[in-house]
């Protein structure tokens, strides 16, 4: 039974603490806060695979591990498929009657980084989606594979740099749009997928509640910002996360069976891209009047999207 | 409840439906597939007993093999019985999740309907996919025909899931040869087959809430040594259990399986060492020589390839003139693997016999009586002069000009 009474964050952030406190991840990372947030929404028992990552390497190293619930790391493409096992022999042993507790309640959830979910495991998302799993799938998407040193990933935004895809002399970096992976899972008719952001905490908690509470397969993608490869100062993950949400460089919303577009939140005032970009080191060389035309062209892409969103929203379609 | 298949005495069943049979017989839990081409049957025959009631787990089609051996081990660690098929280029696309479901220790069931590698694209049988899984730290059973198929996927549950063993196990069976070649097999019955394989009992499991589990950590230079051994001591202290698993078998069915099968070897001054369906050829080729031309030709056959039975091999071997190890996969730049680990295993005795190595049948092409024949009389050619006078590596059934590589060094 999930909980769905959150009263304060500081109640809500000491419940039901199963992400332990020794992990390896680097501070300011926001990853931890959204795996806590998922962990401390629900009571039920969880059973999480993940995909090699950031996460994966800093929360299981031998002989130590982080996760007090039953966890499953194998490659880099295959914690959608690995959880899906996981989920048809629950389901099976309780057919048969040889589960050790058959009535404990079960969420099933696995987790990949943009470079596994939009990249590298996409097959193996794509394919637990569409065989209509009840499992939840959380992306921690930092725009980059940062666990290995920062290079692109198809979830990076035009204009930034990484070591795969630099800003040099004659190279504002990134050249490709991001992928639209909620899009994407939205369109396998997932009865629900979000964009979901740390820094709306409430909006996260019940998001993440409506995904575990859903039937069926869900996909949420997290905006994680990442202090190492983004460039910002550790202690400031959420000003960088609330400059996102409120640059609407990353809008908050969920599609209710493919169709269904909820904005959930709306920044009372919208800031101009510049404040985002400029706040991270990964975009400093747009700065350079060369370069303005990408900062024009990121700020119409956004309200661009923005205004789909909104269309959408209204349209219910 | 499933639905009771009704089982004749003897039935007519190729590789393929003699696997699927099996898996229908010990209750499997999960079974996660994707069809290639020739172990798809197991998989349409398997889904068929869903539709139709036949077993009470589930099967999850997947949309890749390397998804399907990753369903495999997030079922197998969530505490049931899991077994899929593959042949060829979908083990390949799996190669990378052996490893991990061996590494931890997953006792996951994998028909493998041995085919050729790619490119250029063939569908017959080699041994290539075979081989690609040697390192794996999976047991490899190896079956030469239909019923040989069926009774190795029944022990390969037992073997695997024996607590002190804990591993996966694969069962090959030659593409075409032996999966689509209709053949008589004597079933055992179901209340005896399953009490055979007996319930699948969990360790570390998932599912079990009141102790969480961490399956697939990291280890670095500190640890990752000592896992990787201790995985190997567990496929190396398989072998009794394998020995006590065709025992209990044999008492069961009356049908005998050694982890090295010898035939006509307690006289043979001459011999093969194969694999797979070759050894039923090699065998009719040794009797129909001793018959007709009076040399004393044997047989070696390897039945589990993982853990390697050296000291079987070397124990078969001991007393022969001439042996000629064959290689059904392509050896890339060597002599083939399964000569160089025959020849090592020999190489640890004081018998010193000549060996060489035939690289045939690739791809499929037909391995014949007569082939086996001619490298009989070969290695009589050899025992009789006292050395090889051949090259030592060597191709049986090749069209157009001879390849050969490397001279002997001995008298």
């Amino acid at each position: 039974m999930a909980i769905t009474s959150i009263k304060n964050l500081k109640e809500f952030s000491t419940n039901n603490d199963r992400f332990e406190g020794a992990h390896t991840l680097c501070p300011g990372c926001a990853h931890s806060m959204i795996v806590r947030e998922l962990m401390n929404c629900t009571d039920d028992n969880l059973v999480m695979t993940a995909n090699t990552g950031c996460l994966e390497v800093s929360t299981a190293v031998y002989p130590f591990t982080t996760w007090d619930t039953s966890w499953m790391h194998i490659g880099f493409e295959n914690a959608a498929s690995s959880v899906t096992g996981s989920e048809v022999m629950h389901r099976v042993r309780k057919k048969k009657g040889t589960l050790p507790d058959p009535d404990a309640p079960v969420k099933f959830v696995a987790w990949g980084g943009d470079g596994s979910t939009f990249d590298i495991g996409f097959q193996w998302l794509s394919g637990a989606m569409e065989r209509g799993h009840n499992f939840v799938y959380v992306c921690l998407d930092n725009e980059n594979y940062a666990n290995t040193g920062g290079q692109r990933s198809s979830a990076t935004p035009i204009g930034s740099t990484t070591s795969t895809a630099p800003a040099g002399t004659h190279s504002y970096g990134e050249k490709q749009k991001k992928k639209d992976i909620v899009a994407i899972m939205a369109a396998h008719d997932a009865p629900y997928v979000a964009q979901l952001a740390p820094n709306k905490w409430k909006i996260m908690a019940k998001g993440f509640q409506k995904a575990l509470d859903t039937e069926g397969p869900c996909f949420i993608n997290t905006v994680s910002p990442c202090c190492t490869e983004w460039r910002f100062d550790p202690k400031d993950t959420i000003t960088i996360t609330d400059l996102a949400t409120d640059s609407l460089m990353f809008p908050v919303y969920e599609i209710i069976n493919g169709h269904e577009l909820n904005i959930l939140y709306r920044p009372k005032n919208v800031l101009k891209v510049e404040d985002y970009l400029g706040a991270q080191g990964r975009y400093k060389h747009l700065f350079k009047a060369e370069n303005k035309h990408v900062i024009d062209k990121i700020q119409k892409d956004i309200n661009e999207y923005w205004d789909m969103l909104q269309r959408r929203e209204e349209a219910r379609i | 409840m499933a639905v009771k298949f009704d089982l004749n005495e003897r039935e007519v069943w190729d590789g393929a439906y003699a696997a699927s049979q099996a898996l229908r017989q010990a209750q499997v839990d999960v079974l996660a597939a994707y069809p290639i081409t020739p172990s798809t049957p197991i998989v349409e025959n398997y889904g068929s007993y869903e539709a139709n009631g036949y077993i009470d787990g589930e099967v999850i089609m997947v949309e890749s093999e390397h998804a399907a051996m990753s369903a495999c081990v997030g079922a197998s660690g969530s505490g049931g019985r899991v077994a899929t098929a593959t042949s060829s280029q979908g083990f390949a696309l799996m190669a990378e999740v052996l490893y991990q479901a061996s590494g931890m220790r997953l006792p996951i069931v994998m028909t493998v309907v041995n085919r050729a590698l790619a490119s250029p694209l063939n569908v017959r049988g080699d041994h290539s996919d075979m081989y690609l899984g040697r390192d794996s730290g999976w047991i490899q059973l190896g079956a030469f025909n239909a019923e040989e198929a069926y009774d190795l996927t029944l022990c390969a549950f037992k073997i695997g899931e024996d607590h002190s063993v804990r591993l996966p196990v694969m069962v090959h069976q030659d593409g075409f040869t032996t999966s689509h070649t209709a053949q008589n097999v004597y079933p055992i019955t179901d209340e005896k087959a399953y009490k055979f394989v007996g319930d699948f009992k969990p360790v570390d499991d998932m599912l079990d809430f009141s102790r969480p589990v961490t399956y697939g950590a990291q280890t670095e230079e500190d640890w990752h040594f000592e896992h990787k051994a201790r995985q190997h001591k567990a496929i190396m202290d398989s072998r009794p259990v394998i020995d006590a698993t065709f025992e209990e078998f044999e008492k069961l069915s009356g049908r005998k399986y050694k982890r090295v099968e010898t035939y006509h070897m307690d006289d043979a001054e001459v011999a093969i060492v194969a694999l797979g369906t070759t050894v039923e050829t090699a065998l009719v080729a040794a009797r129909e020589l001793r018959e007709e031309e009076g040399i004393k030709a044997g047989v070696v056959a390897i039945r589990v390839f993982r853990p390697f039975p050296l000291d079987q091999v070397r124990l078969a071997l001991k007393d022969v003139k001439a042996v000629s190890v064959l290689d059904r996969s392509a050896p890339g730049g060597a002599m083939g693997a399964f000569f160089n680990e025959v020849s090592a295993a020999l190489y640890t005795t004081n018998a010193r016999p000549l060996v060489t190595n035939y690289i045939y049948g690739l791809g499929g092409r037909d391995f014949s009586i007569a082939e086996a024949k001619r490298i009989f009389k070969e290695q009589k050619a050899h025992a009789d002069i006292g050395h090889i006078t051949t090259d030592i590596q060597k191709f049986s059934g090749l069209r157009g000009p001879e390849f050969g590589y490397f001279q002997t060094l001995r008298g």
